[in-house]
């Protein structure tokens, strides 16, 4: 199982995951995608903000625009008065407007694994030392090994052998992952984004299984240190703490979820708007994308993929978010065994 | 969807849905019908029209001036016919400052006489502050036919040629917006395609010009009027540098970025070499590749393919969901 | 979403702001993450954040051997 959509998207757009399946590797995506595990209560009460308050910027990353609700999309909704969604590349731009408009309020989307999580945690730590009134964050922060462990406790997908996520590690290092190793037997490699880096990773599981040496290998060299990035993790854990958070499909995982501690309350959109965020919220009728990210099915398995739930006109994150599987399936992955 | 969105002007799949559901039975005829790039008249004449509403008005490499006249010219151009006069209205905002008027104005004219085009009718109109933005224009072109594009003619060994790299235009208008914290040296490549006329006497069979949606909406566009499928060799699309790392960093695929100088011609076996070369024989054309060609043996009948650079095969959808707005 | 690349420093000021060079473009990043980075570092690039520097002779060795497996296959 990979937990990475974009190691989802790399295996595809190479054409390795019919070559893994020849060789017997079967490859299962797992809940990689930050945007899609995100349940719709949030997306809602961003569409909340942007349509009921006037004067506001919600500003979040491209493919949240588009994850359809029960209340339509992001980019869909009717804003209010002088409000406005915005795309931003990084965090830092939604700060930059607060700050540069004081008469706006800036709200930012925030949603991430680990890779991101420090980013929005620096945005955050600034709006506070800056004491801009003006700014909030509405996070959806994610942790991936307690998702791990979620997916092992479940027993519904008989893993054999995990891809760790290559980014997510340059930040927690290989540590956190090795419980999978130590308490559930399951050998697992960190990898890199080439072909070339999967299929190293790939063979190192193989070699640990066969071995019966299941550990946490390092095939990323390169760009990750076995320690990871303390200072992003320290600045995690100096503007966040852990609660149980309620994943799309995956329901509620123990400490798997990071909100801001109390002396940063007051930048989180929930308190500055007093938002009560309707629990998981309910998916659109018909959608698998639960199924989906626990690795239960494949997109092909849902009988709307490339149906009724197509990019054009997507019922669930899935087919929406770049990392999503079932758009990684339907744009990389149909008549792949045509032809040559 | 109740209301119209941002997305219905993206030049995908919603746009071509509220043609084919909306437009066509409100007042739909068979010239109207061809849904081609201009409407093909009795008489050997071609009738286009498009509005433009970029934002911002300025970027490297043209401005809503440029693109005004251009977008029309090539729009008859790639129809088969040679542009002769436009039209030319304009809806301003109060409040705009007349240097920026007059700085439209003489891109105007100097992309007539470039495009060897002359306006001959207008209009202007103005709207209180806060109801337009700035300047909208809308050009209507009409140009003599010297020769037809013939779709039925259309057959497996046909090559496409594409006449450069694409997605500049798209990148030079984003970056140009300032709201990414990405600088390159990217220039739109706004340009009229008159060089291409000569290669209609010649024989060529289709031609579009790469705008909105980008090739791989283009090149669909082609596959679903063919009972054949069409095959495309992604590693054989010319892109520049700096589109290859925008587009990386910003999780945008170039085969969906708009061109506002760049067309793709359907050759007729035989012919590609003749046409390749007369196409890279203008300073526009240098970077002219064959992409792809008409075929039988892999896809069925109205499909577009892709094979990937890493060997693989995929289908190419049109563009679903608005890449940018006011990008043209 | 934004992917996280490859990128080379080219400018690096003492603030933890500056800019990196990917294929020729030019992107502004942020370096508080990566207090350790020095000009000319290659570092992995996510959202406008350096999170990781990376070494550049395992970076060539790795993906020297790519190239060699690409060409023989």
């Amino acid at each position: 199982m990979e937990v990475c959509g974009t190691h989802t998207m790399s295996l595809f757009r190479h054409g390795l995951t019919p070559r893994l399946a020849e060789a017997g590797v079967e490859m299962v995506s797992g809940p990689g995608c930050p945007v899609c595990i995100t349940p719709d209560g949030l997306h809602e009460a961003a569409i909340g903000l942007v349509t009921e308050v006037e004067g506001l910027t919600l500003a979040t990353f491209g493919d949240m625009t588009r994850v359809p609700t029960r209340k339509g999309s992001l980019q869909t909704a009717a804003p209010a008065r002088d409000s406005r969604v915005r795309v931003v590349y990084s965090p830092e731009e939604a700060l930059e407007e607060a700050k540069r408009e004081p008469g706006r309020q800036v709200v930012f989307f925030g949603v991430g694994f680990e890779t991101t999580i420090p980013a929005i945690a620096y945005i955050v730590k600034q709006a506070a030392r800056a004491r801009l009134r003006n700014f909030s964050v509405l996070p959806a922060l994610w942790l991936v090994p307690p998702a791990l462990k979620a997916v092992l406790d479940s027993k519904e997908v008989a893993v054999n052998g995990f891809i760790y996520p290559g980014h997510v590690s340059a930040v927690i290092g290989i540590e956190p992952y090795g419980f999978v190793a130590r308490d559930y037997g399951v050998p697992g490699a960190v990898a890199g984004f080439e072909p070339g880096d999967i299929l190293l990773a790939v063979r190192s599981v193989l070699d640990q299984a066969l071995e019966g040496q299941p550990r946490v290998a390092l095939e990323y060299g390169r760009a990750i240190r076995p320690e990871g990035n303390p200072t992003a993790r320290a600045l995690m854990a100096e503007v966040c703490e852990p609660f149980d958070a309620e994943w799309r499909g995956l329901g509620r995982i123990p400490a798997s979820g990071l909100r801001f501690k109390a002396k940063y309350a007051r930048l989180s959109a929930e308190n500055a708007y007093g938002l009560k965020i309707r629990g998981a919220g309910r998916d659109l009728p018909g959608c698998r994308c639960g199924d989906v990210l626990r690795g239960v099915i494949r997109p092909e398995g849902c009988r709307l993929f490339g149906a009724k739930c197509t990019p054009e006109s997507p019922l669930g994150p899935c087919m929406v978010s770049y990392e999503g599987a079932c758009l990684v399936h339907f744009k990389y992955g149909r008549r792949e065994r045509t032809g040559s | 969807m109740k209301k119209v969105s941002l997305e219905l002007g993206g030049g995908g799949r919603l746009m071509r849905d509220f043609i084919a559901e909306r437009v066509l039975p409100a007042f739909g005829n068979p010239i109207l019908g061809e849904l081609s790039d201009s409407g093909l008249l009795p008489d050997g004449l071609a009738f286009t029209t498009d509005s433009y509403v970029v934002d911002p008005l300025f970027f490297p490499g043209g401005d809503i001036g440029t693109l005004a006249v251009n977008g029309t010219v090539n729009d008859l151009v790639v129809s088969g016919a040679e542009p002769r006069f436009l039209s030319f209205a304009l809806i301003l905002e109060e409040g705009l400052e007349w240097e920026v008027l007059d700085r439209v104005l003489r891109s105007v004219r100097k992309a007539t006489k470039a495009a060897k085009v002359r306006i001959v009718t207008g209009d202007t109109k103005v709207v209180r502050q806060g109801q337009g933005d700035k300047v909208f224009v809308n050009t209507a072109g009409i140009g003599r036919s010297v020769a037809r594009p013939r779709v039925d003619r259309i057959r497996p060994g046909d090559e496409i040629i594409l006449t450069g790299a694409v997605g500049d235009h798209t990148l030079a208008v984003m970056l140009a917006r300032g709201e990414f914290g990405l600088s390159t040296k990217v220039r739109s490549d706004c340009a009229p395609l008159l060089f291409l006329l000569p290669l209609w006497k010649r024989g060529a069979l289709w031609m579009r010009d790469v705008t909105r949606g980008g090739l791989a909406t283009v090149l669909f566009e082609l596959a679903e009027r063919l009972p054949y499928p069409v095959l495309v060799e992604e590693d054989k699309v010319p892109l520049s540098r700096a589109v290859r790392g925008a587009s990386d960093l910003l999780g945008i695929d170039p085969l969906y970025m708009a061109c506002e100088g760049k067309a793709v011609i359907v050759a007729p076996k035989g012919r590609t070499a003749d046409f390749l070369r007369r196409v890279r024989g203008h300073p526009l054309g240098r970077k002219a590749e064959v992409i792809g060609r008409v075929q039988k043996k892999i896809g069925r009948p109205g499909e577009l393919l892709l094979q990937t650079a890493a060997g693989g095969l995929r289908l190419l959808e049109p563009l679903t969901s608005e890449l940018l707005p006011r990008i043209c | 979403m934004c992917l996280a690349v490859p990128a080379k420093i080219t400018r690096l000021e003492d603030s933890g702001l500056g800019t990196v060079d990917y294929l020729g473009t030019e992107v502004k990043a942020n370096f508080s993450l990566v207090p350790q980075a020095k000009m000319g570092d290659w570092v992995i690039i996510h959202a406008g954040f350096a999170i990781s520097v990376m070494d550049a002779k395992e970076a060539r060795e790795t993906l020297q051997l790519f190239r060699e497996l690409a060409e023989s296959s």
